[in-house]
Order: C-alpha cells, then sequence, then structure tokens
C-alpha cells in the first residue's frame, strides 16, 4: 500500500526507534538509514538514550518494595491523614476558637492504664527543656548535613520532612534521635535571631487520632496531637497563640507535597 | 474478570521506576507511588476489567502534574549535582547525564518519553494517560529527544573544553 520510496519522515524514525512501524515501511526505512547517515546517528542517538535510561532506572524495579507500600497495609489504614484529621483539626480550629479547640473527649477515650500519648508528651517537652539548654551541642546532626532527614526518616519509619518555619523567624538548626514510647523518636529544632529554641518531636505512637492539646509549665509550653499512628510534639516558650500558628504549619507542612 | 489487587500488585515495581524517572528523588517517587495505590485501592468496587496498567500509569502521571503544581506555588531548592564523586565510572556519569537532560524536559515530554521507551508503552496508550491525541504524544516525544540529545551532546562538550 504504502510506497517504498517513499521519503522517510522523523515520524517514521521515531516509530522505528519505538517499535511502532507499520511492518510493510519497516525494510523501506531501514534501507533510508543505509543512505543517510545523519538520520542513521539520529537514531543511533536514541537507541542510546533508551539503554542510558533503562541503565539508570531500570534496577529500580528489581528493588524490594518498601512496606509502606504494601497493599494489605495500605488497604486497612484509613485515610490519608492530611485530609482526615488535620481537615479536622483545622476545622476545629476555624470552628472552636475557644472551648472546643482542643478535643478533650479523645483524651477521655485513651485515658485507661498509663497514657502513652501523656508519656509521648512528657518525653518530649523533657527533651525540649534539656537540649534547648545546651549552647555547644543541642543538636546532633546539622540542618545543613543532607543525610539529616533521610537519616531520621529511616529511624522512625516515616518520611520527616522539617516544615519551613521561616515567617516565624525560625530557622532550622538540625536534630537528632532519641528513645521514645518503644520506639524512636526524631526531634527537630529551630532557632530565632533572638536564640529563642522551638522544637519538634515525633514517633510513632499507637494511639488514638487526636487533636491539639497544649500545655504549659514555667514559661515553657507544648501542643501535641496524634495522627496516623504517629505522635507529634511542638515544644517552646509558653505563647499559646504563636505556638498553635507553630504547630499548625507543622501539621500542614508535613504531608503537603 | 481478572483479580483487582494481584494485578495492581504487580504493578508496584514498574511504577516505582517511573515515578523514580519521573521524579529523581527516591522518597518523592514511592510518596506518588502510595498515593497511587491508595486512589486505586479506593476505586477497587468501581473497576469493571479494563487496562489496569494504563490506569494505574494514569492516576500517578496526574498526581505528579497535582504536585508539581503546588509545589511551583512556593520557592524551590534545586538540588545541585555538583559534588558528584570524582571516581564515578563511566555508566554511573552516564546515568547523571540522562538524568540531567530529563529534569531539563517539560513535564508532559518528560512522562511521554518514560511511558514509552522506560515502560514500553505504545503511542496510542500514551495518548490515552496523557488525554491527548496521537500526534501530540509524538511530537512531544520527538522534542523530548531533541532536548535530551543537545543535553547530552552539550555536556560532552563542556568536558572537552574543560580536558
Amino acid at each position: 500500500m504504502t510506497e517504498p520510496n517513499m521519503p522517510v519522515t522523523e515520524d517514521e524514525l521515531h516509530a522505528l526507534v519505538d517499535n511502532e512501524l507499520p511492518a510493510d515501511r519497516r525494510a523501506a526505512v531501514e534501507n533510508w538509514l543505509k543512505t543517510h547517515p545523519d538520520d542513521a546517528a539520529r537514531v543511533a542517538a536514541w537507541r542510546a538514550m533508551g539503554n542510558a535510561m533503562h541503565a539508570r532506572y531500570g534496577g529500580v524495579a528489581d528493588e524490594p518494595v518498601p512496606t509502606r507500600l504494601e497493599l494489605e497495609r495500605l488497604a486497612t489504614q484509613p485515610r490519608r491523614w492530611m485530609i482526615g484529621a488535620a481537615a479536622a483539626v483545622l476545622l476545629a480550629f476555624a470552628v472552636g476558637g475557644g472551648v472546643g479547640w482542643f478535643a478533650r473527649e479523645a483524651a477521655a477515650a485513651v485515658a485507661t492504664a498509663p497514657d502513652p500519648v501523656d508519656a509521648m508528651r512528657e518525653e518530649a517537652f523533657a527533651a525540649h527543656r534539656l537540649y534547648i539548654g545546651e549552647v555547644r551541642h543541642p543538636i546532633e546532626v546539622r540542618a545543613e548535613e543532607n543525610h539529616l532527614l533521610p537519616w531520621l526518616s529511616r529511624r522512625i519509619g516515616m518520611t520527616l520532612r522539617a516544615p519551613d518555619l521561616s515567617k516565624f523567624d525560625l530557622k532550622l538548626l538540625g536534630g537528632r534521635l532519641l528513645p521514645g514510647i518503644g520506639a524512636p523518636a526524631a526531634l527537630l529544632m529551630y532557632e530565632n535571631s533572638a536564640g529563642e529554641r522551638v522544637t519538634l518531636y515525633t514517633t510513632p505512637l499507637k494511639a488514638q487520632r487526636s487533636s491539639f492539646r497544649y500545655q504549659e509549665a514555667d514559661k515553657f509550653a507544648s501542643i501535641h496531637w496524634v495522627a496516623d499512628n504517629y505522635g507529634w510534639v511542638v515544644s517552646g516558650p509558653a505563647d499559646k497563640p504563636r505556638l498553635k500558628s507553630i504547630a499548625m504549619a507543622a501539621i500542614e507542612q508535613s504531608e503537603r507535597r | 474478570m481478572i483479580a483487582f489487587r494481584p494485578s495492581v500488585e504487580a504493578m508496584i515495581p514498574a511504577l516505582r521506576r517511573y515515578a523514580r524517572a519521573l521524579t529523581r528523588d527516591a522518597d518523592v517517587a514511592d510518596d506518588l507511588v502510595q498515593d497511587t495505590l491508595v486512589r486505586a485501592l479506593r476505586s477497587e468496587k468501581l473497576f469493571h476489567g479494563g487496562d489496569i496498567r494504563s490506569w494505574l500509569y494514569t492516576i500517578l502521571t496526574n498526581l505528579n502534574r497535582n504536585r508539581r503544581r503546588s509545589l511551583a506555588r512556593r520557592p524551590q531548592v534545586s538540588q545541585l549535582n555538583e559534588d558528584d564523586e570524582p571516581g564515578a565510572n563511566g555508566t554511573e556519569a552516564e546515568g547523571r547525564d540522562i538524568e540531567r537532560a530529563l529534569a531539563g524536559l517539560v513535564e508532559e515530554q518528560r512522562s511521554a518519553l518514560l511511558l514509552v521507551v522506560l515502560e514500553g508503552m505504545t503511542y496510542r496508550e500514551v495518548a490515552e494517560i496523557q488525554g491527548v491525541p496521537i500526534g501530540t504524544v509524538m511530537s512531544r516525544l520527538a522534542r523530548a529527544r531533541a532536548h535530551v540529545k543537545m543535553s547530552i551532546d552539550g555536556e560532552k562538550v563542556t568536558l572537552r573544553r574543560v580536558k
């Protein structure tokens, strides 16, 4: 049907490389390449490009699938927490404002035996007070080291992202790994130009999801919450509205891609 | 009807490969795959046969487009490649070249090129995934290849000049 001597188009050259060329044009295109070295060179370059792509990325498909991508796990998991719990938290803030904004009923529901949420909050608060006082070694790994977040993420089993708190004049100093309640915990430390420090603590925690809870003790305060089997604690100077804004920034950014 | 979950499961390695090449960041890539799988599972009951493979690539491609849109609204921290180890052998250097070249492509071209070359999808399938006519896929592919070739050739020229 097609004319064997018809000039070869660029589309046909691509189709040849991609095995999309109709069988009746194949011989014609291959013959064309014998007498058109420029086109032959292009085809060769495209094939080399394909080989380089396979060499670079092909191995990814042979890697073991990370557990967090196992279908069984994903199927049993409730909705992602940013669209579930965090939205509920933000809503609670927007609507509640006063009394309703920290949900006590969530606390009551898990308040049997020693509460793991309270234990976590105590740990985080103690770590905050201990390490913000350190002048020379407040952190273990500096923010500039690009292995900081991958390392902490690996240890706590979740992709940890350091929220950008620059609008609160807070700059990430770095972080450290801590023993948590039955699992490792990550502590990120921020500092403002006045040397004031704020920490963000997170650790795997089997507890019921909760919205923000605020607690204050001699000039320091913390806000903690639980979402998707992780507990979070933001600690800093006792300034409720500011800490609340910081916690909201953290919750928003920890799931934003 | 084919079993839904085993078919999705069998696609996870390929989705990870595509996502990794698309984003060039292992964490972001697996996040994308996770979001894709969660959405797929949510639609399990709506599934009445059809091409699971194309469908999954479509979800992932769309999610990545959304992700990039939301990233575009924030200042970007771009990764520098200046600290490449000097002892890298030929294959590694080539891998970096292709990575850099892919990074320079616009999203639609990168996705078209990866789906055809890396994932072995047909032009027709890619047209469906991207929601455009086949002619558009072919021109995206042609522009992507021209751009990658230029980038790789340029890399060689720079190297020669330095030496």
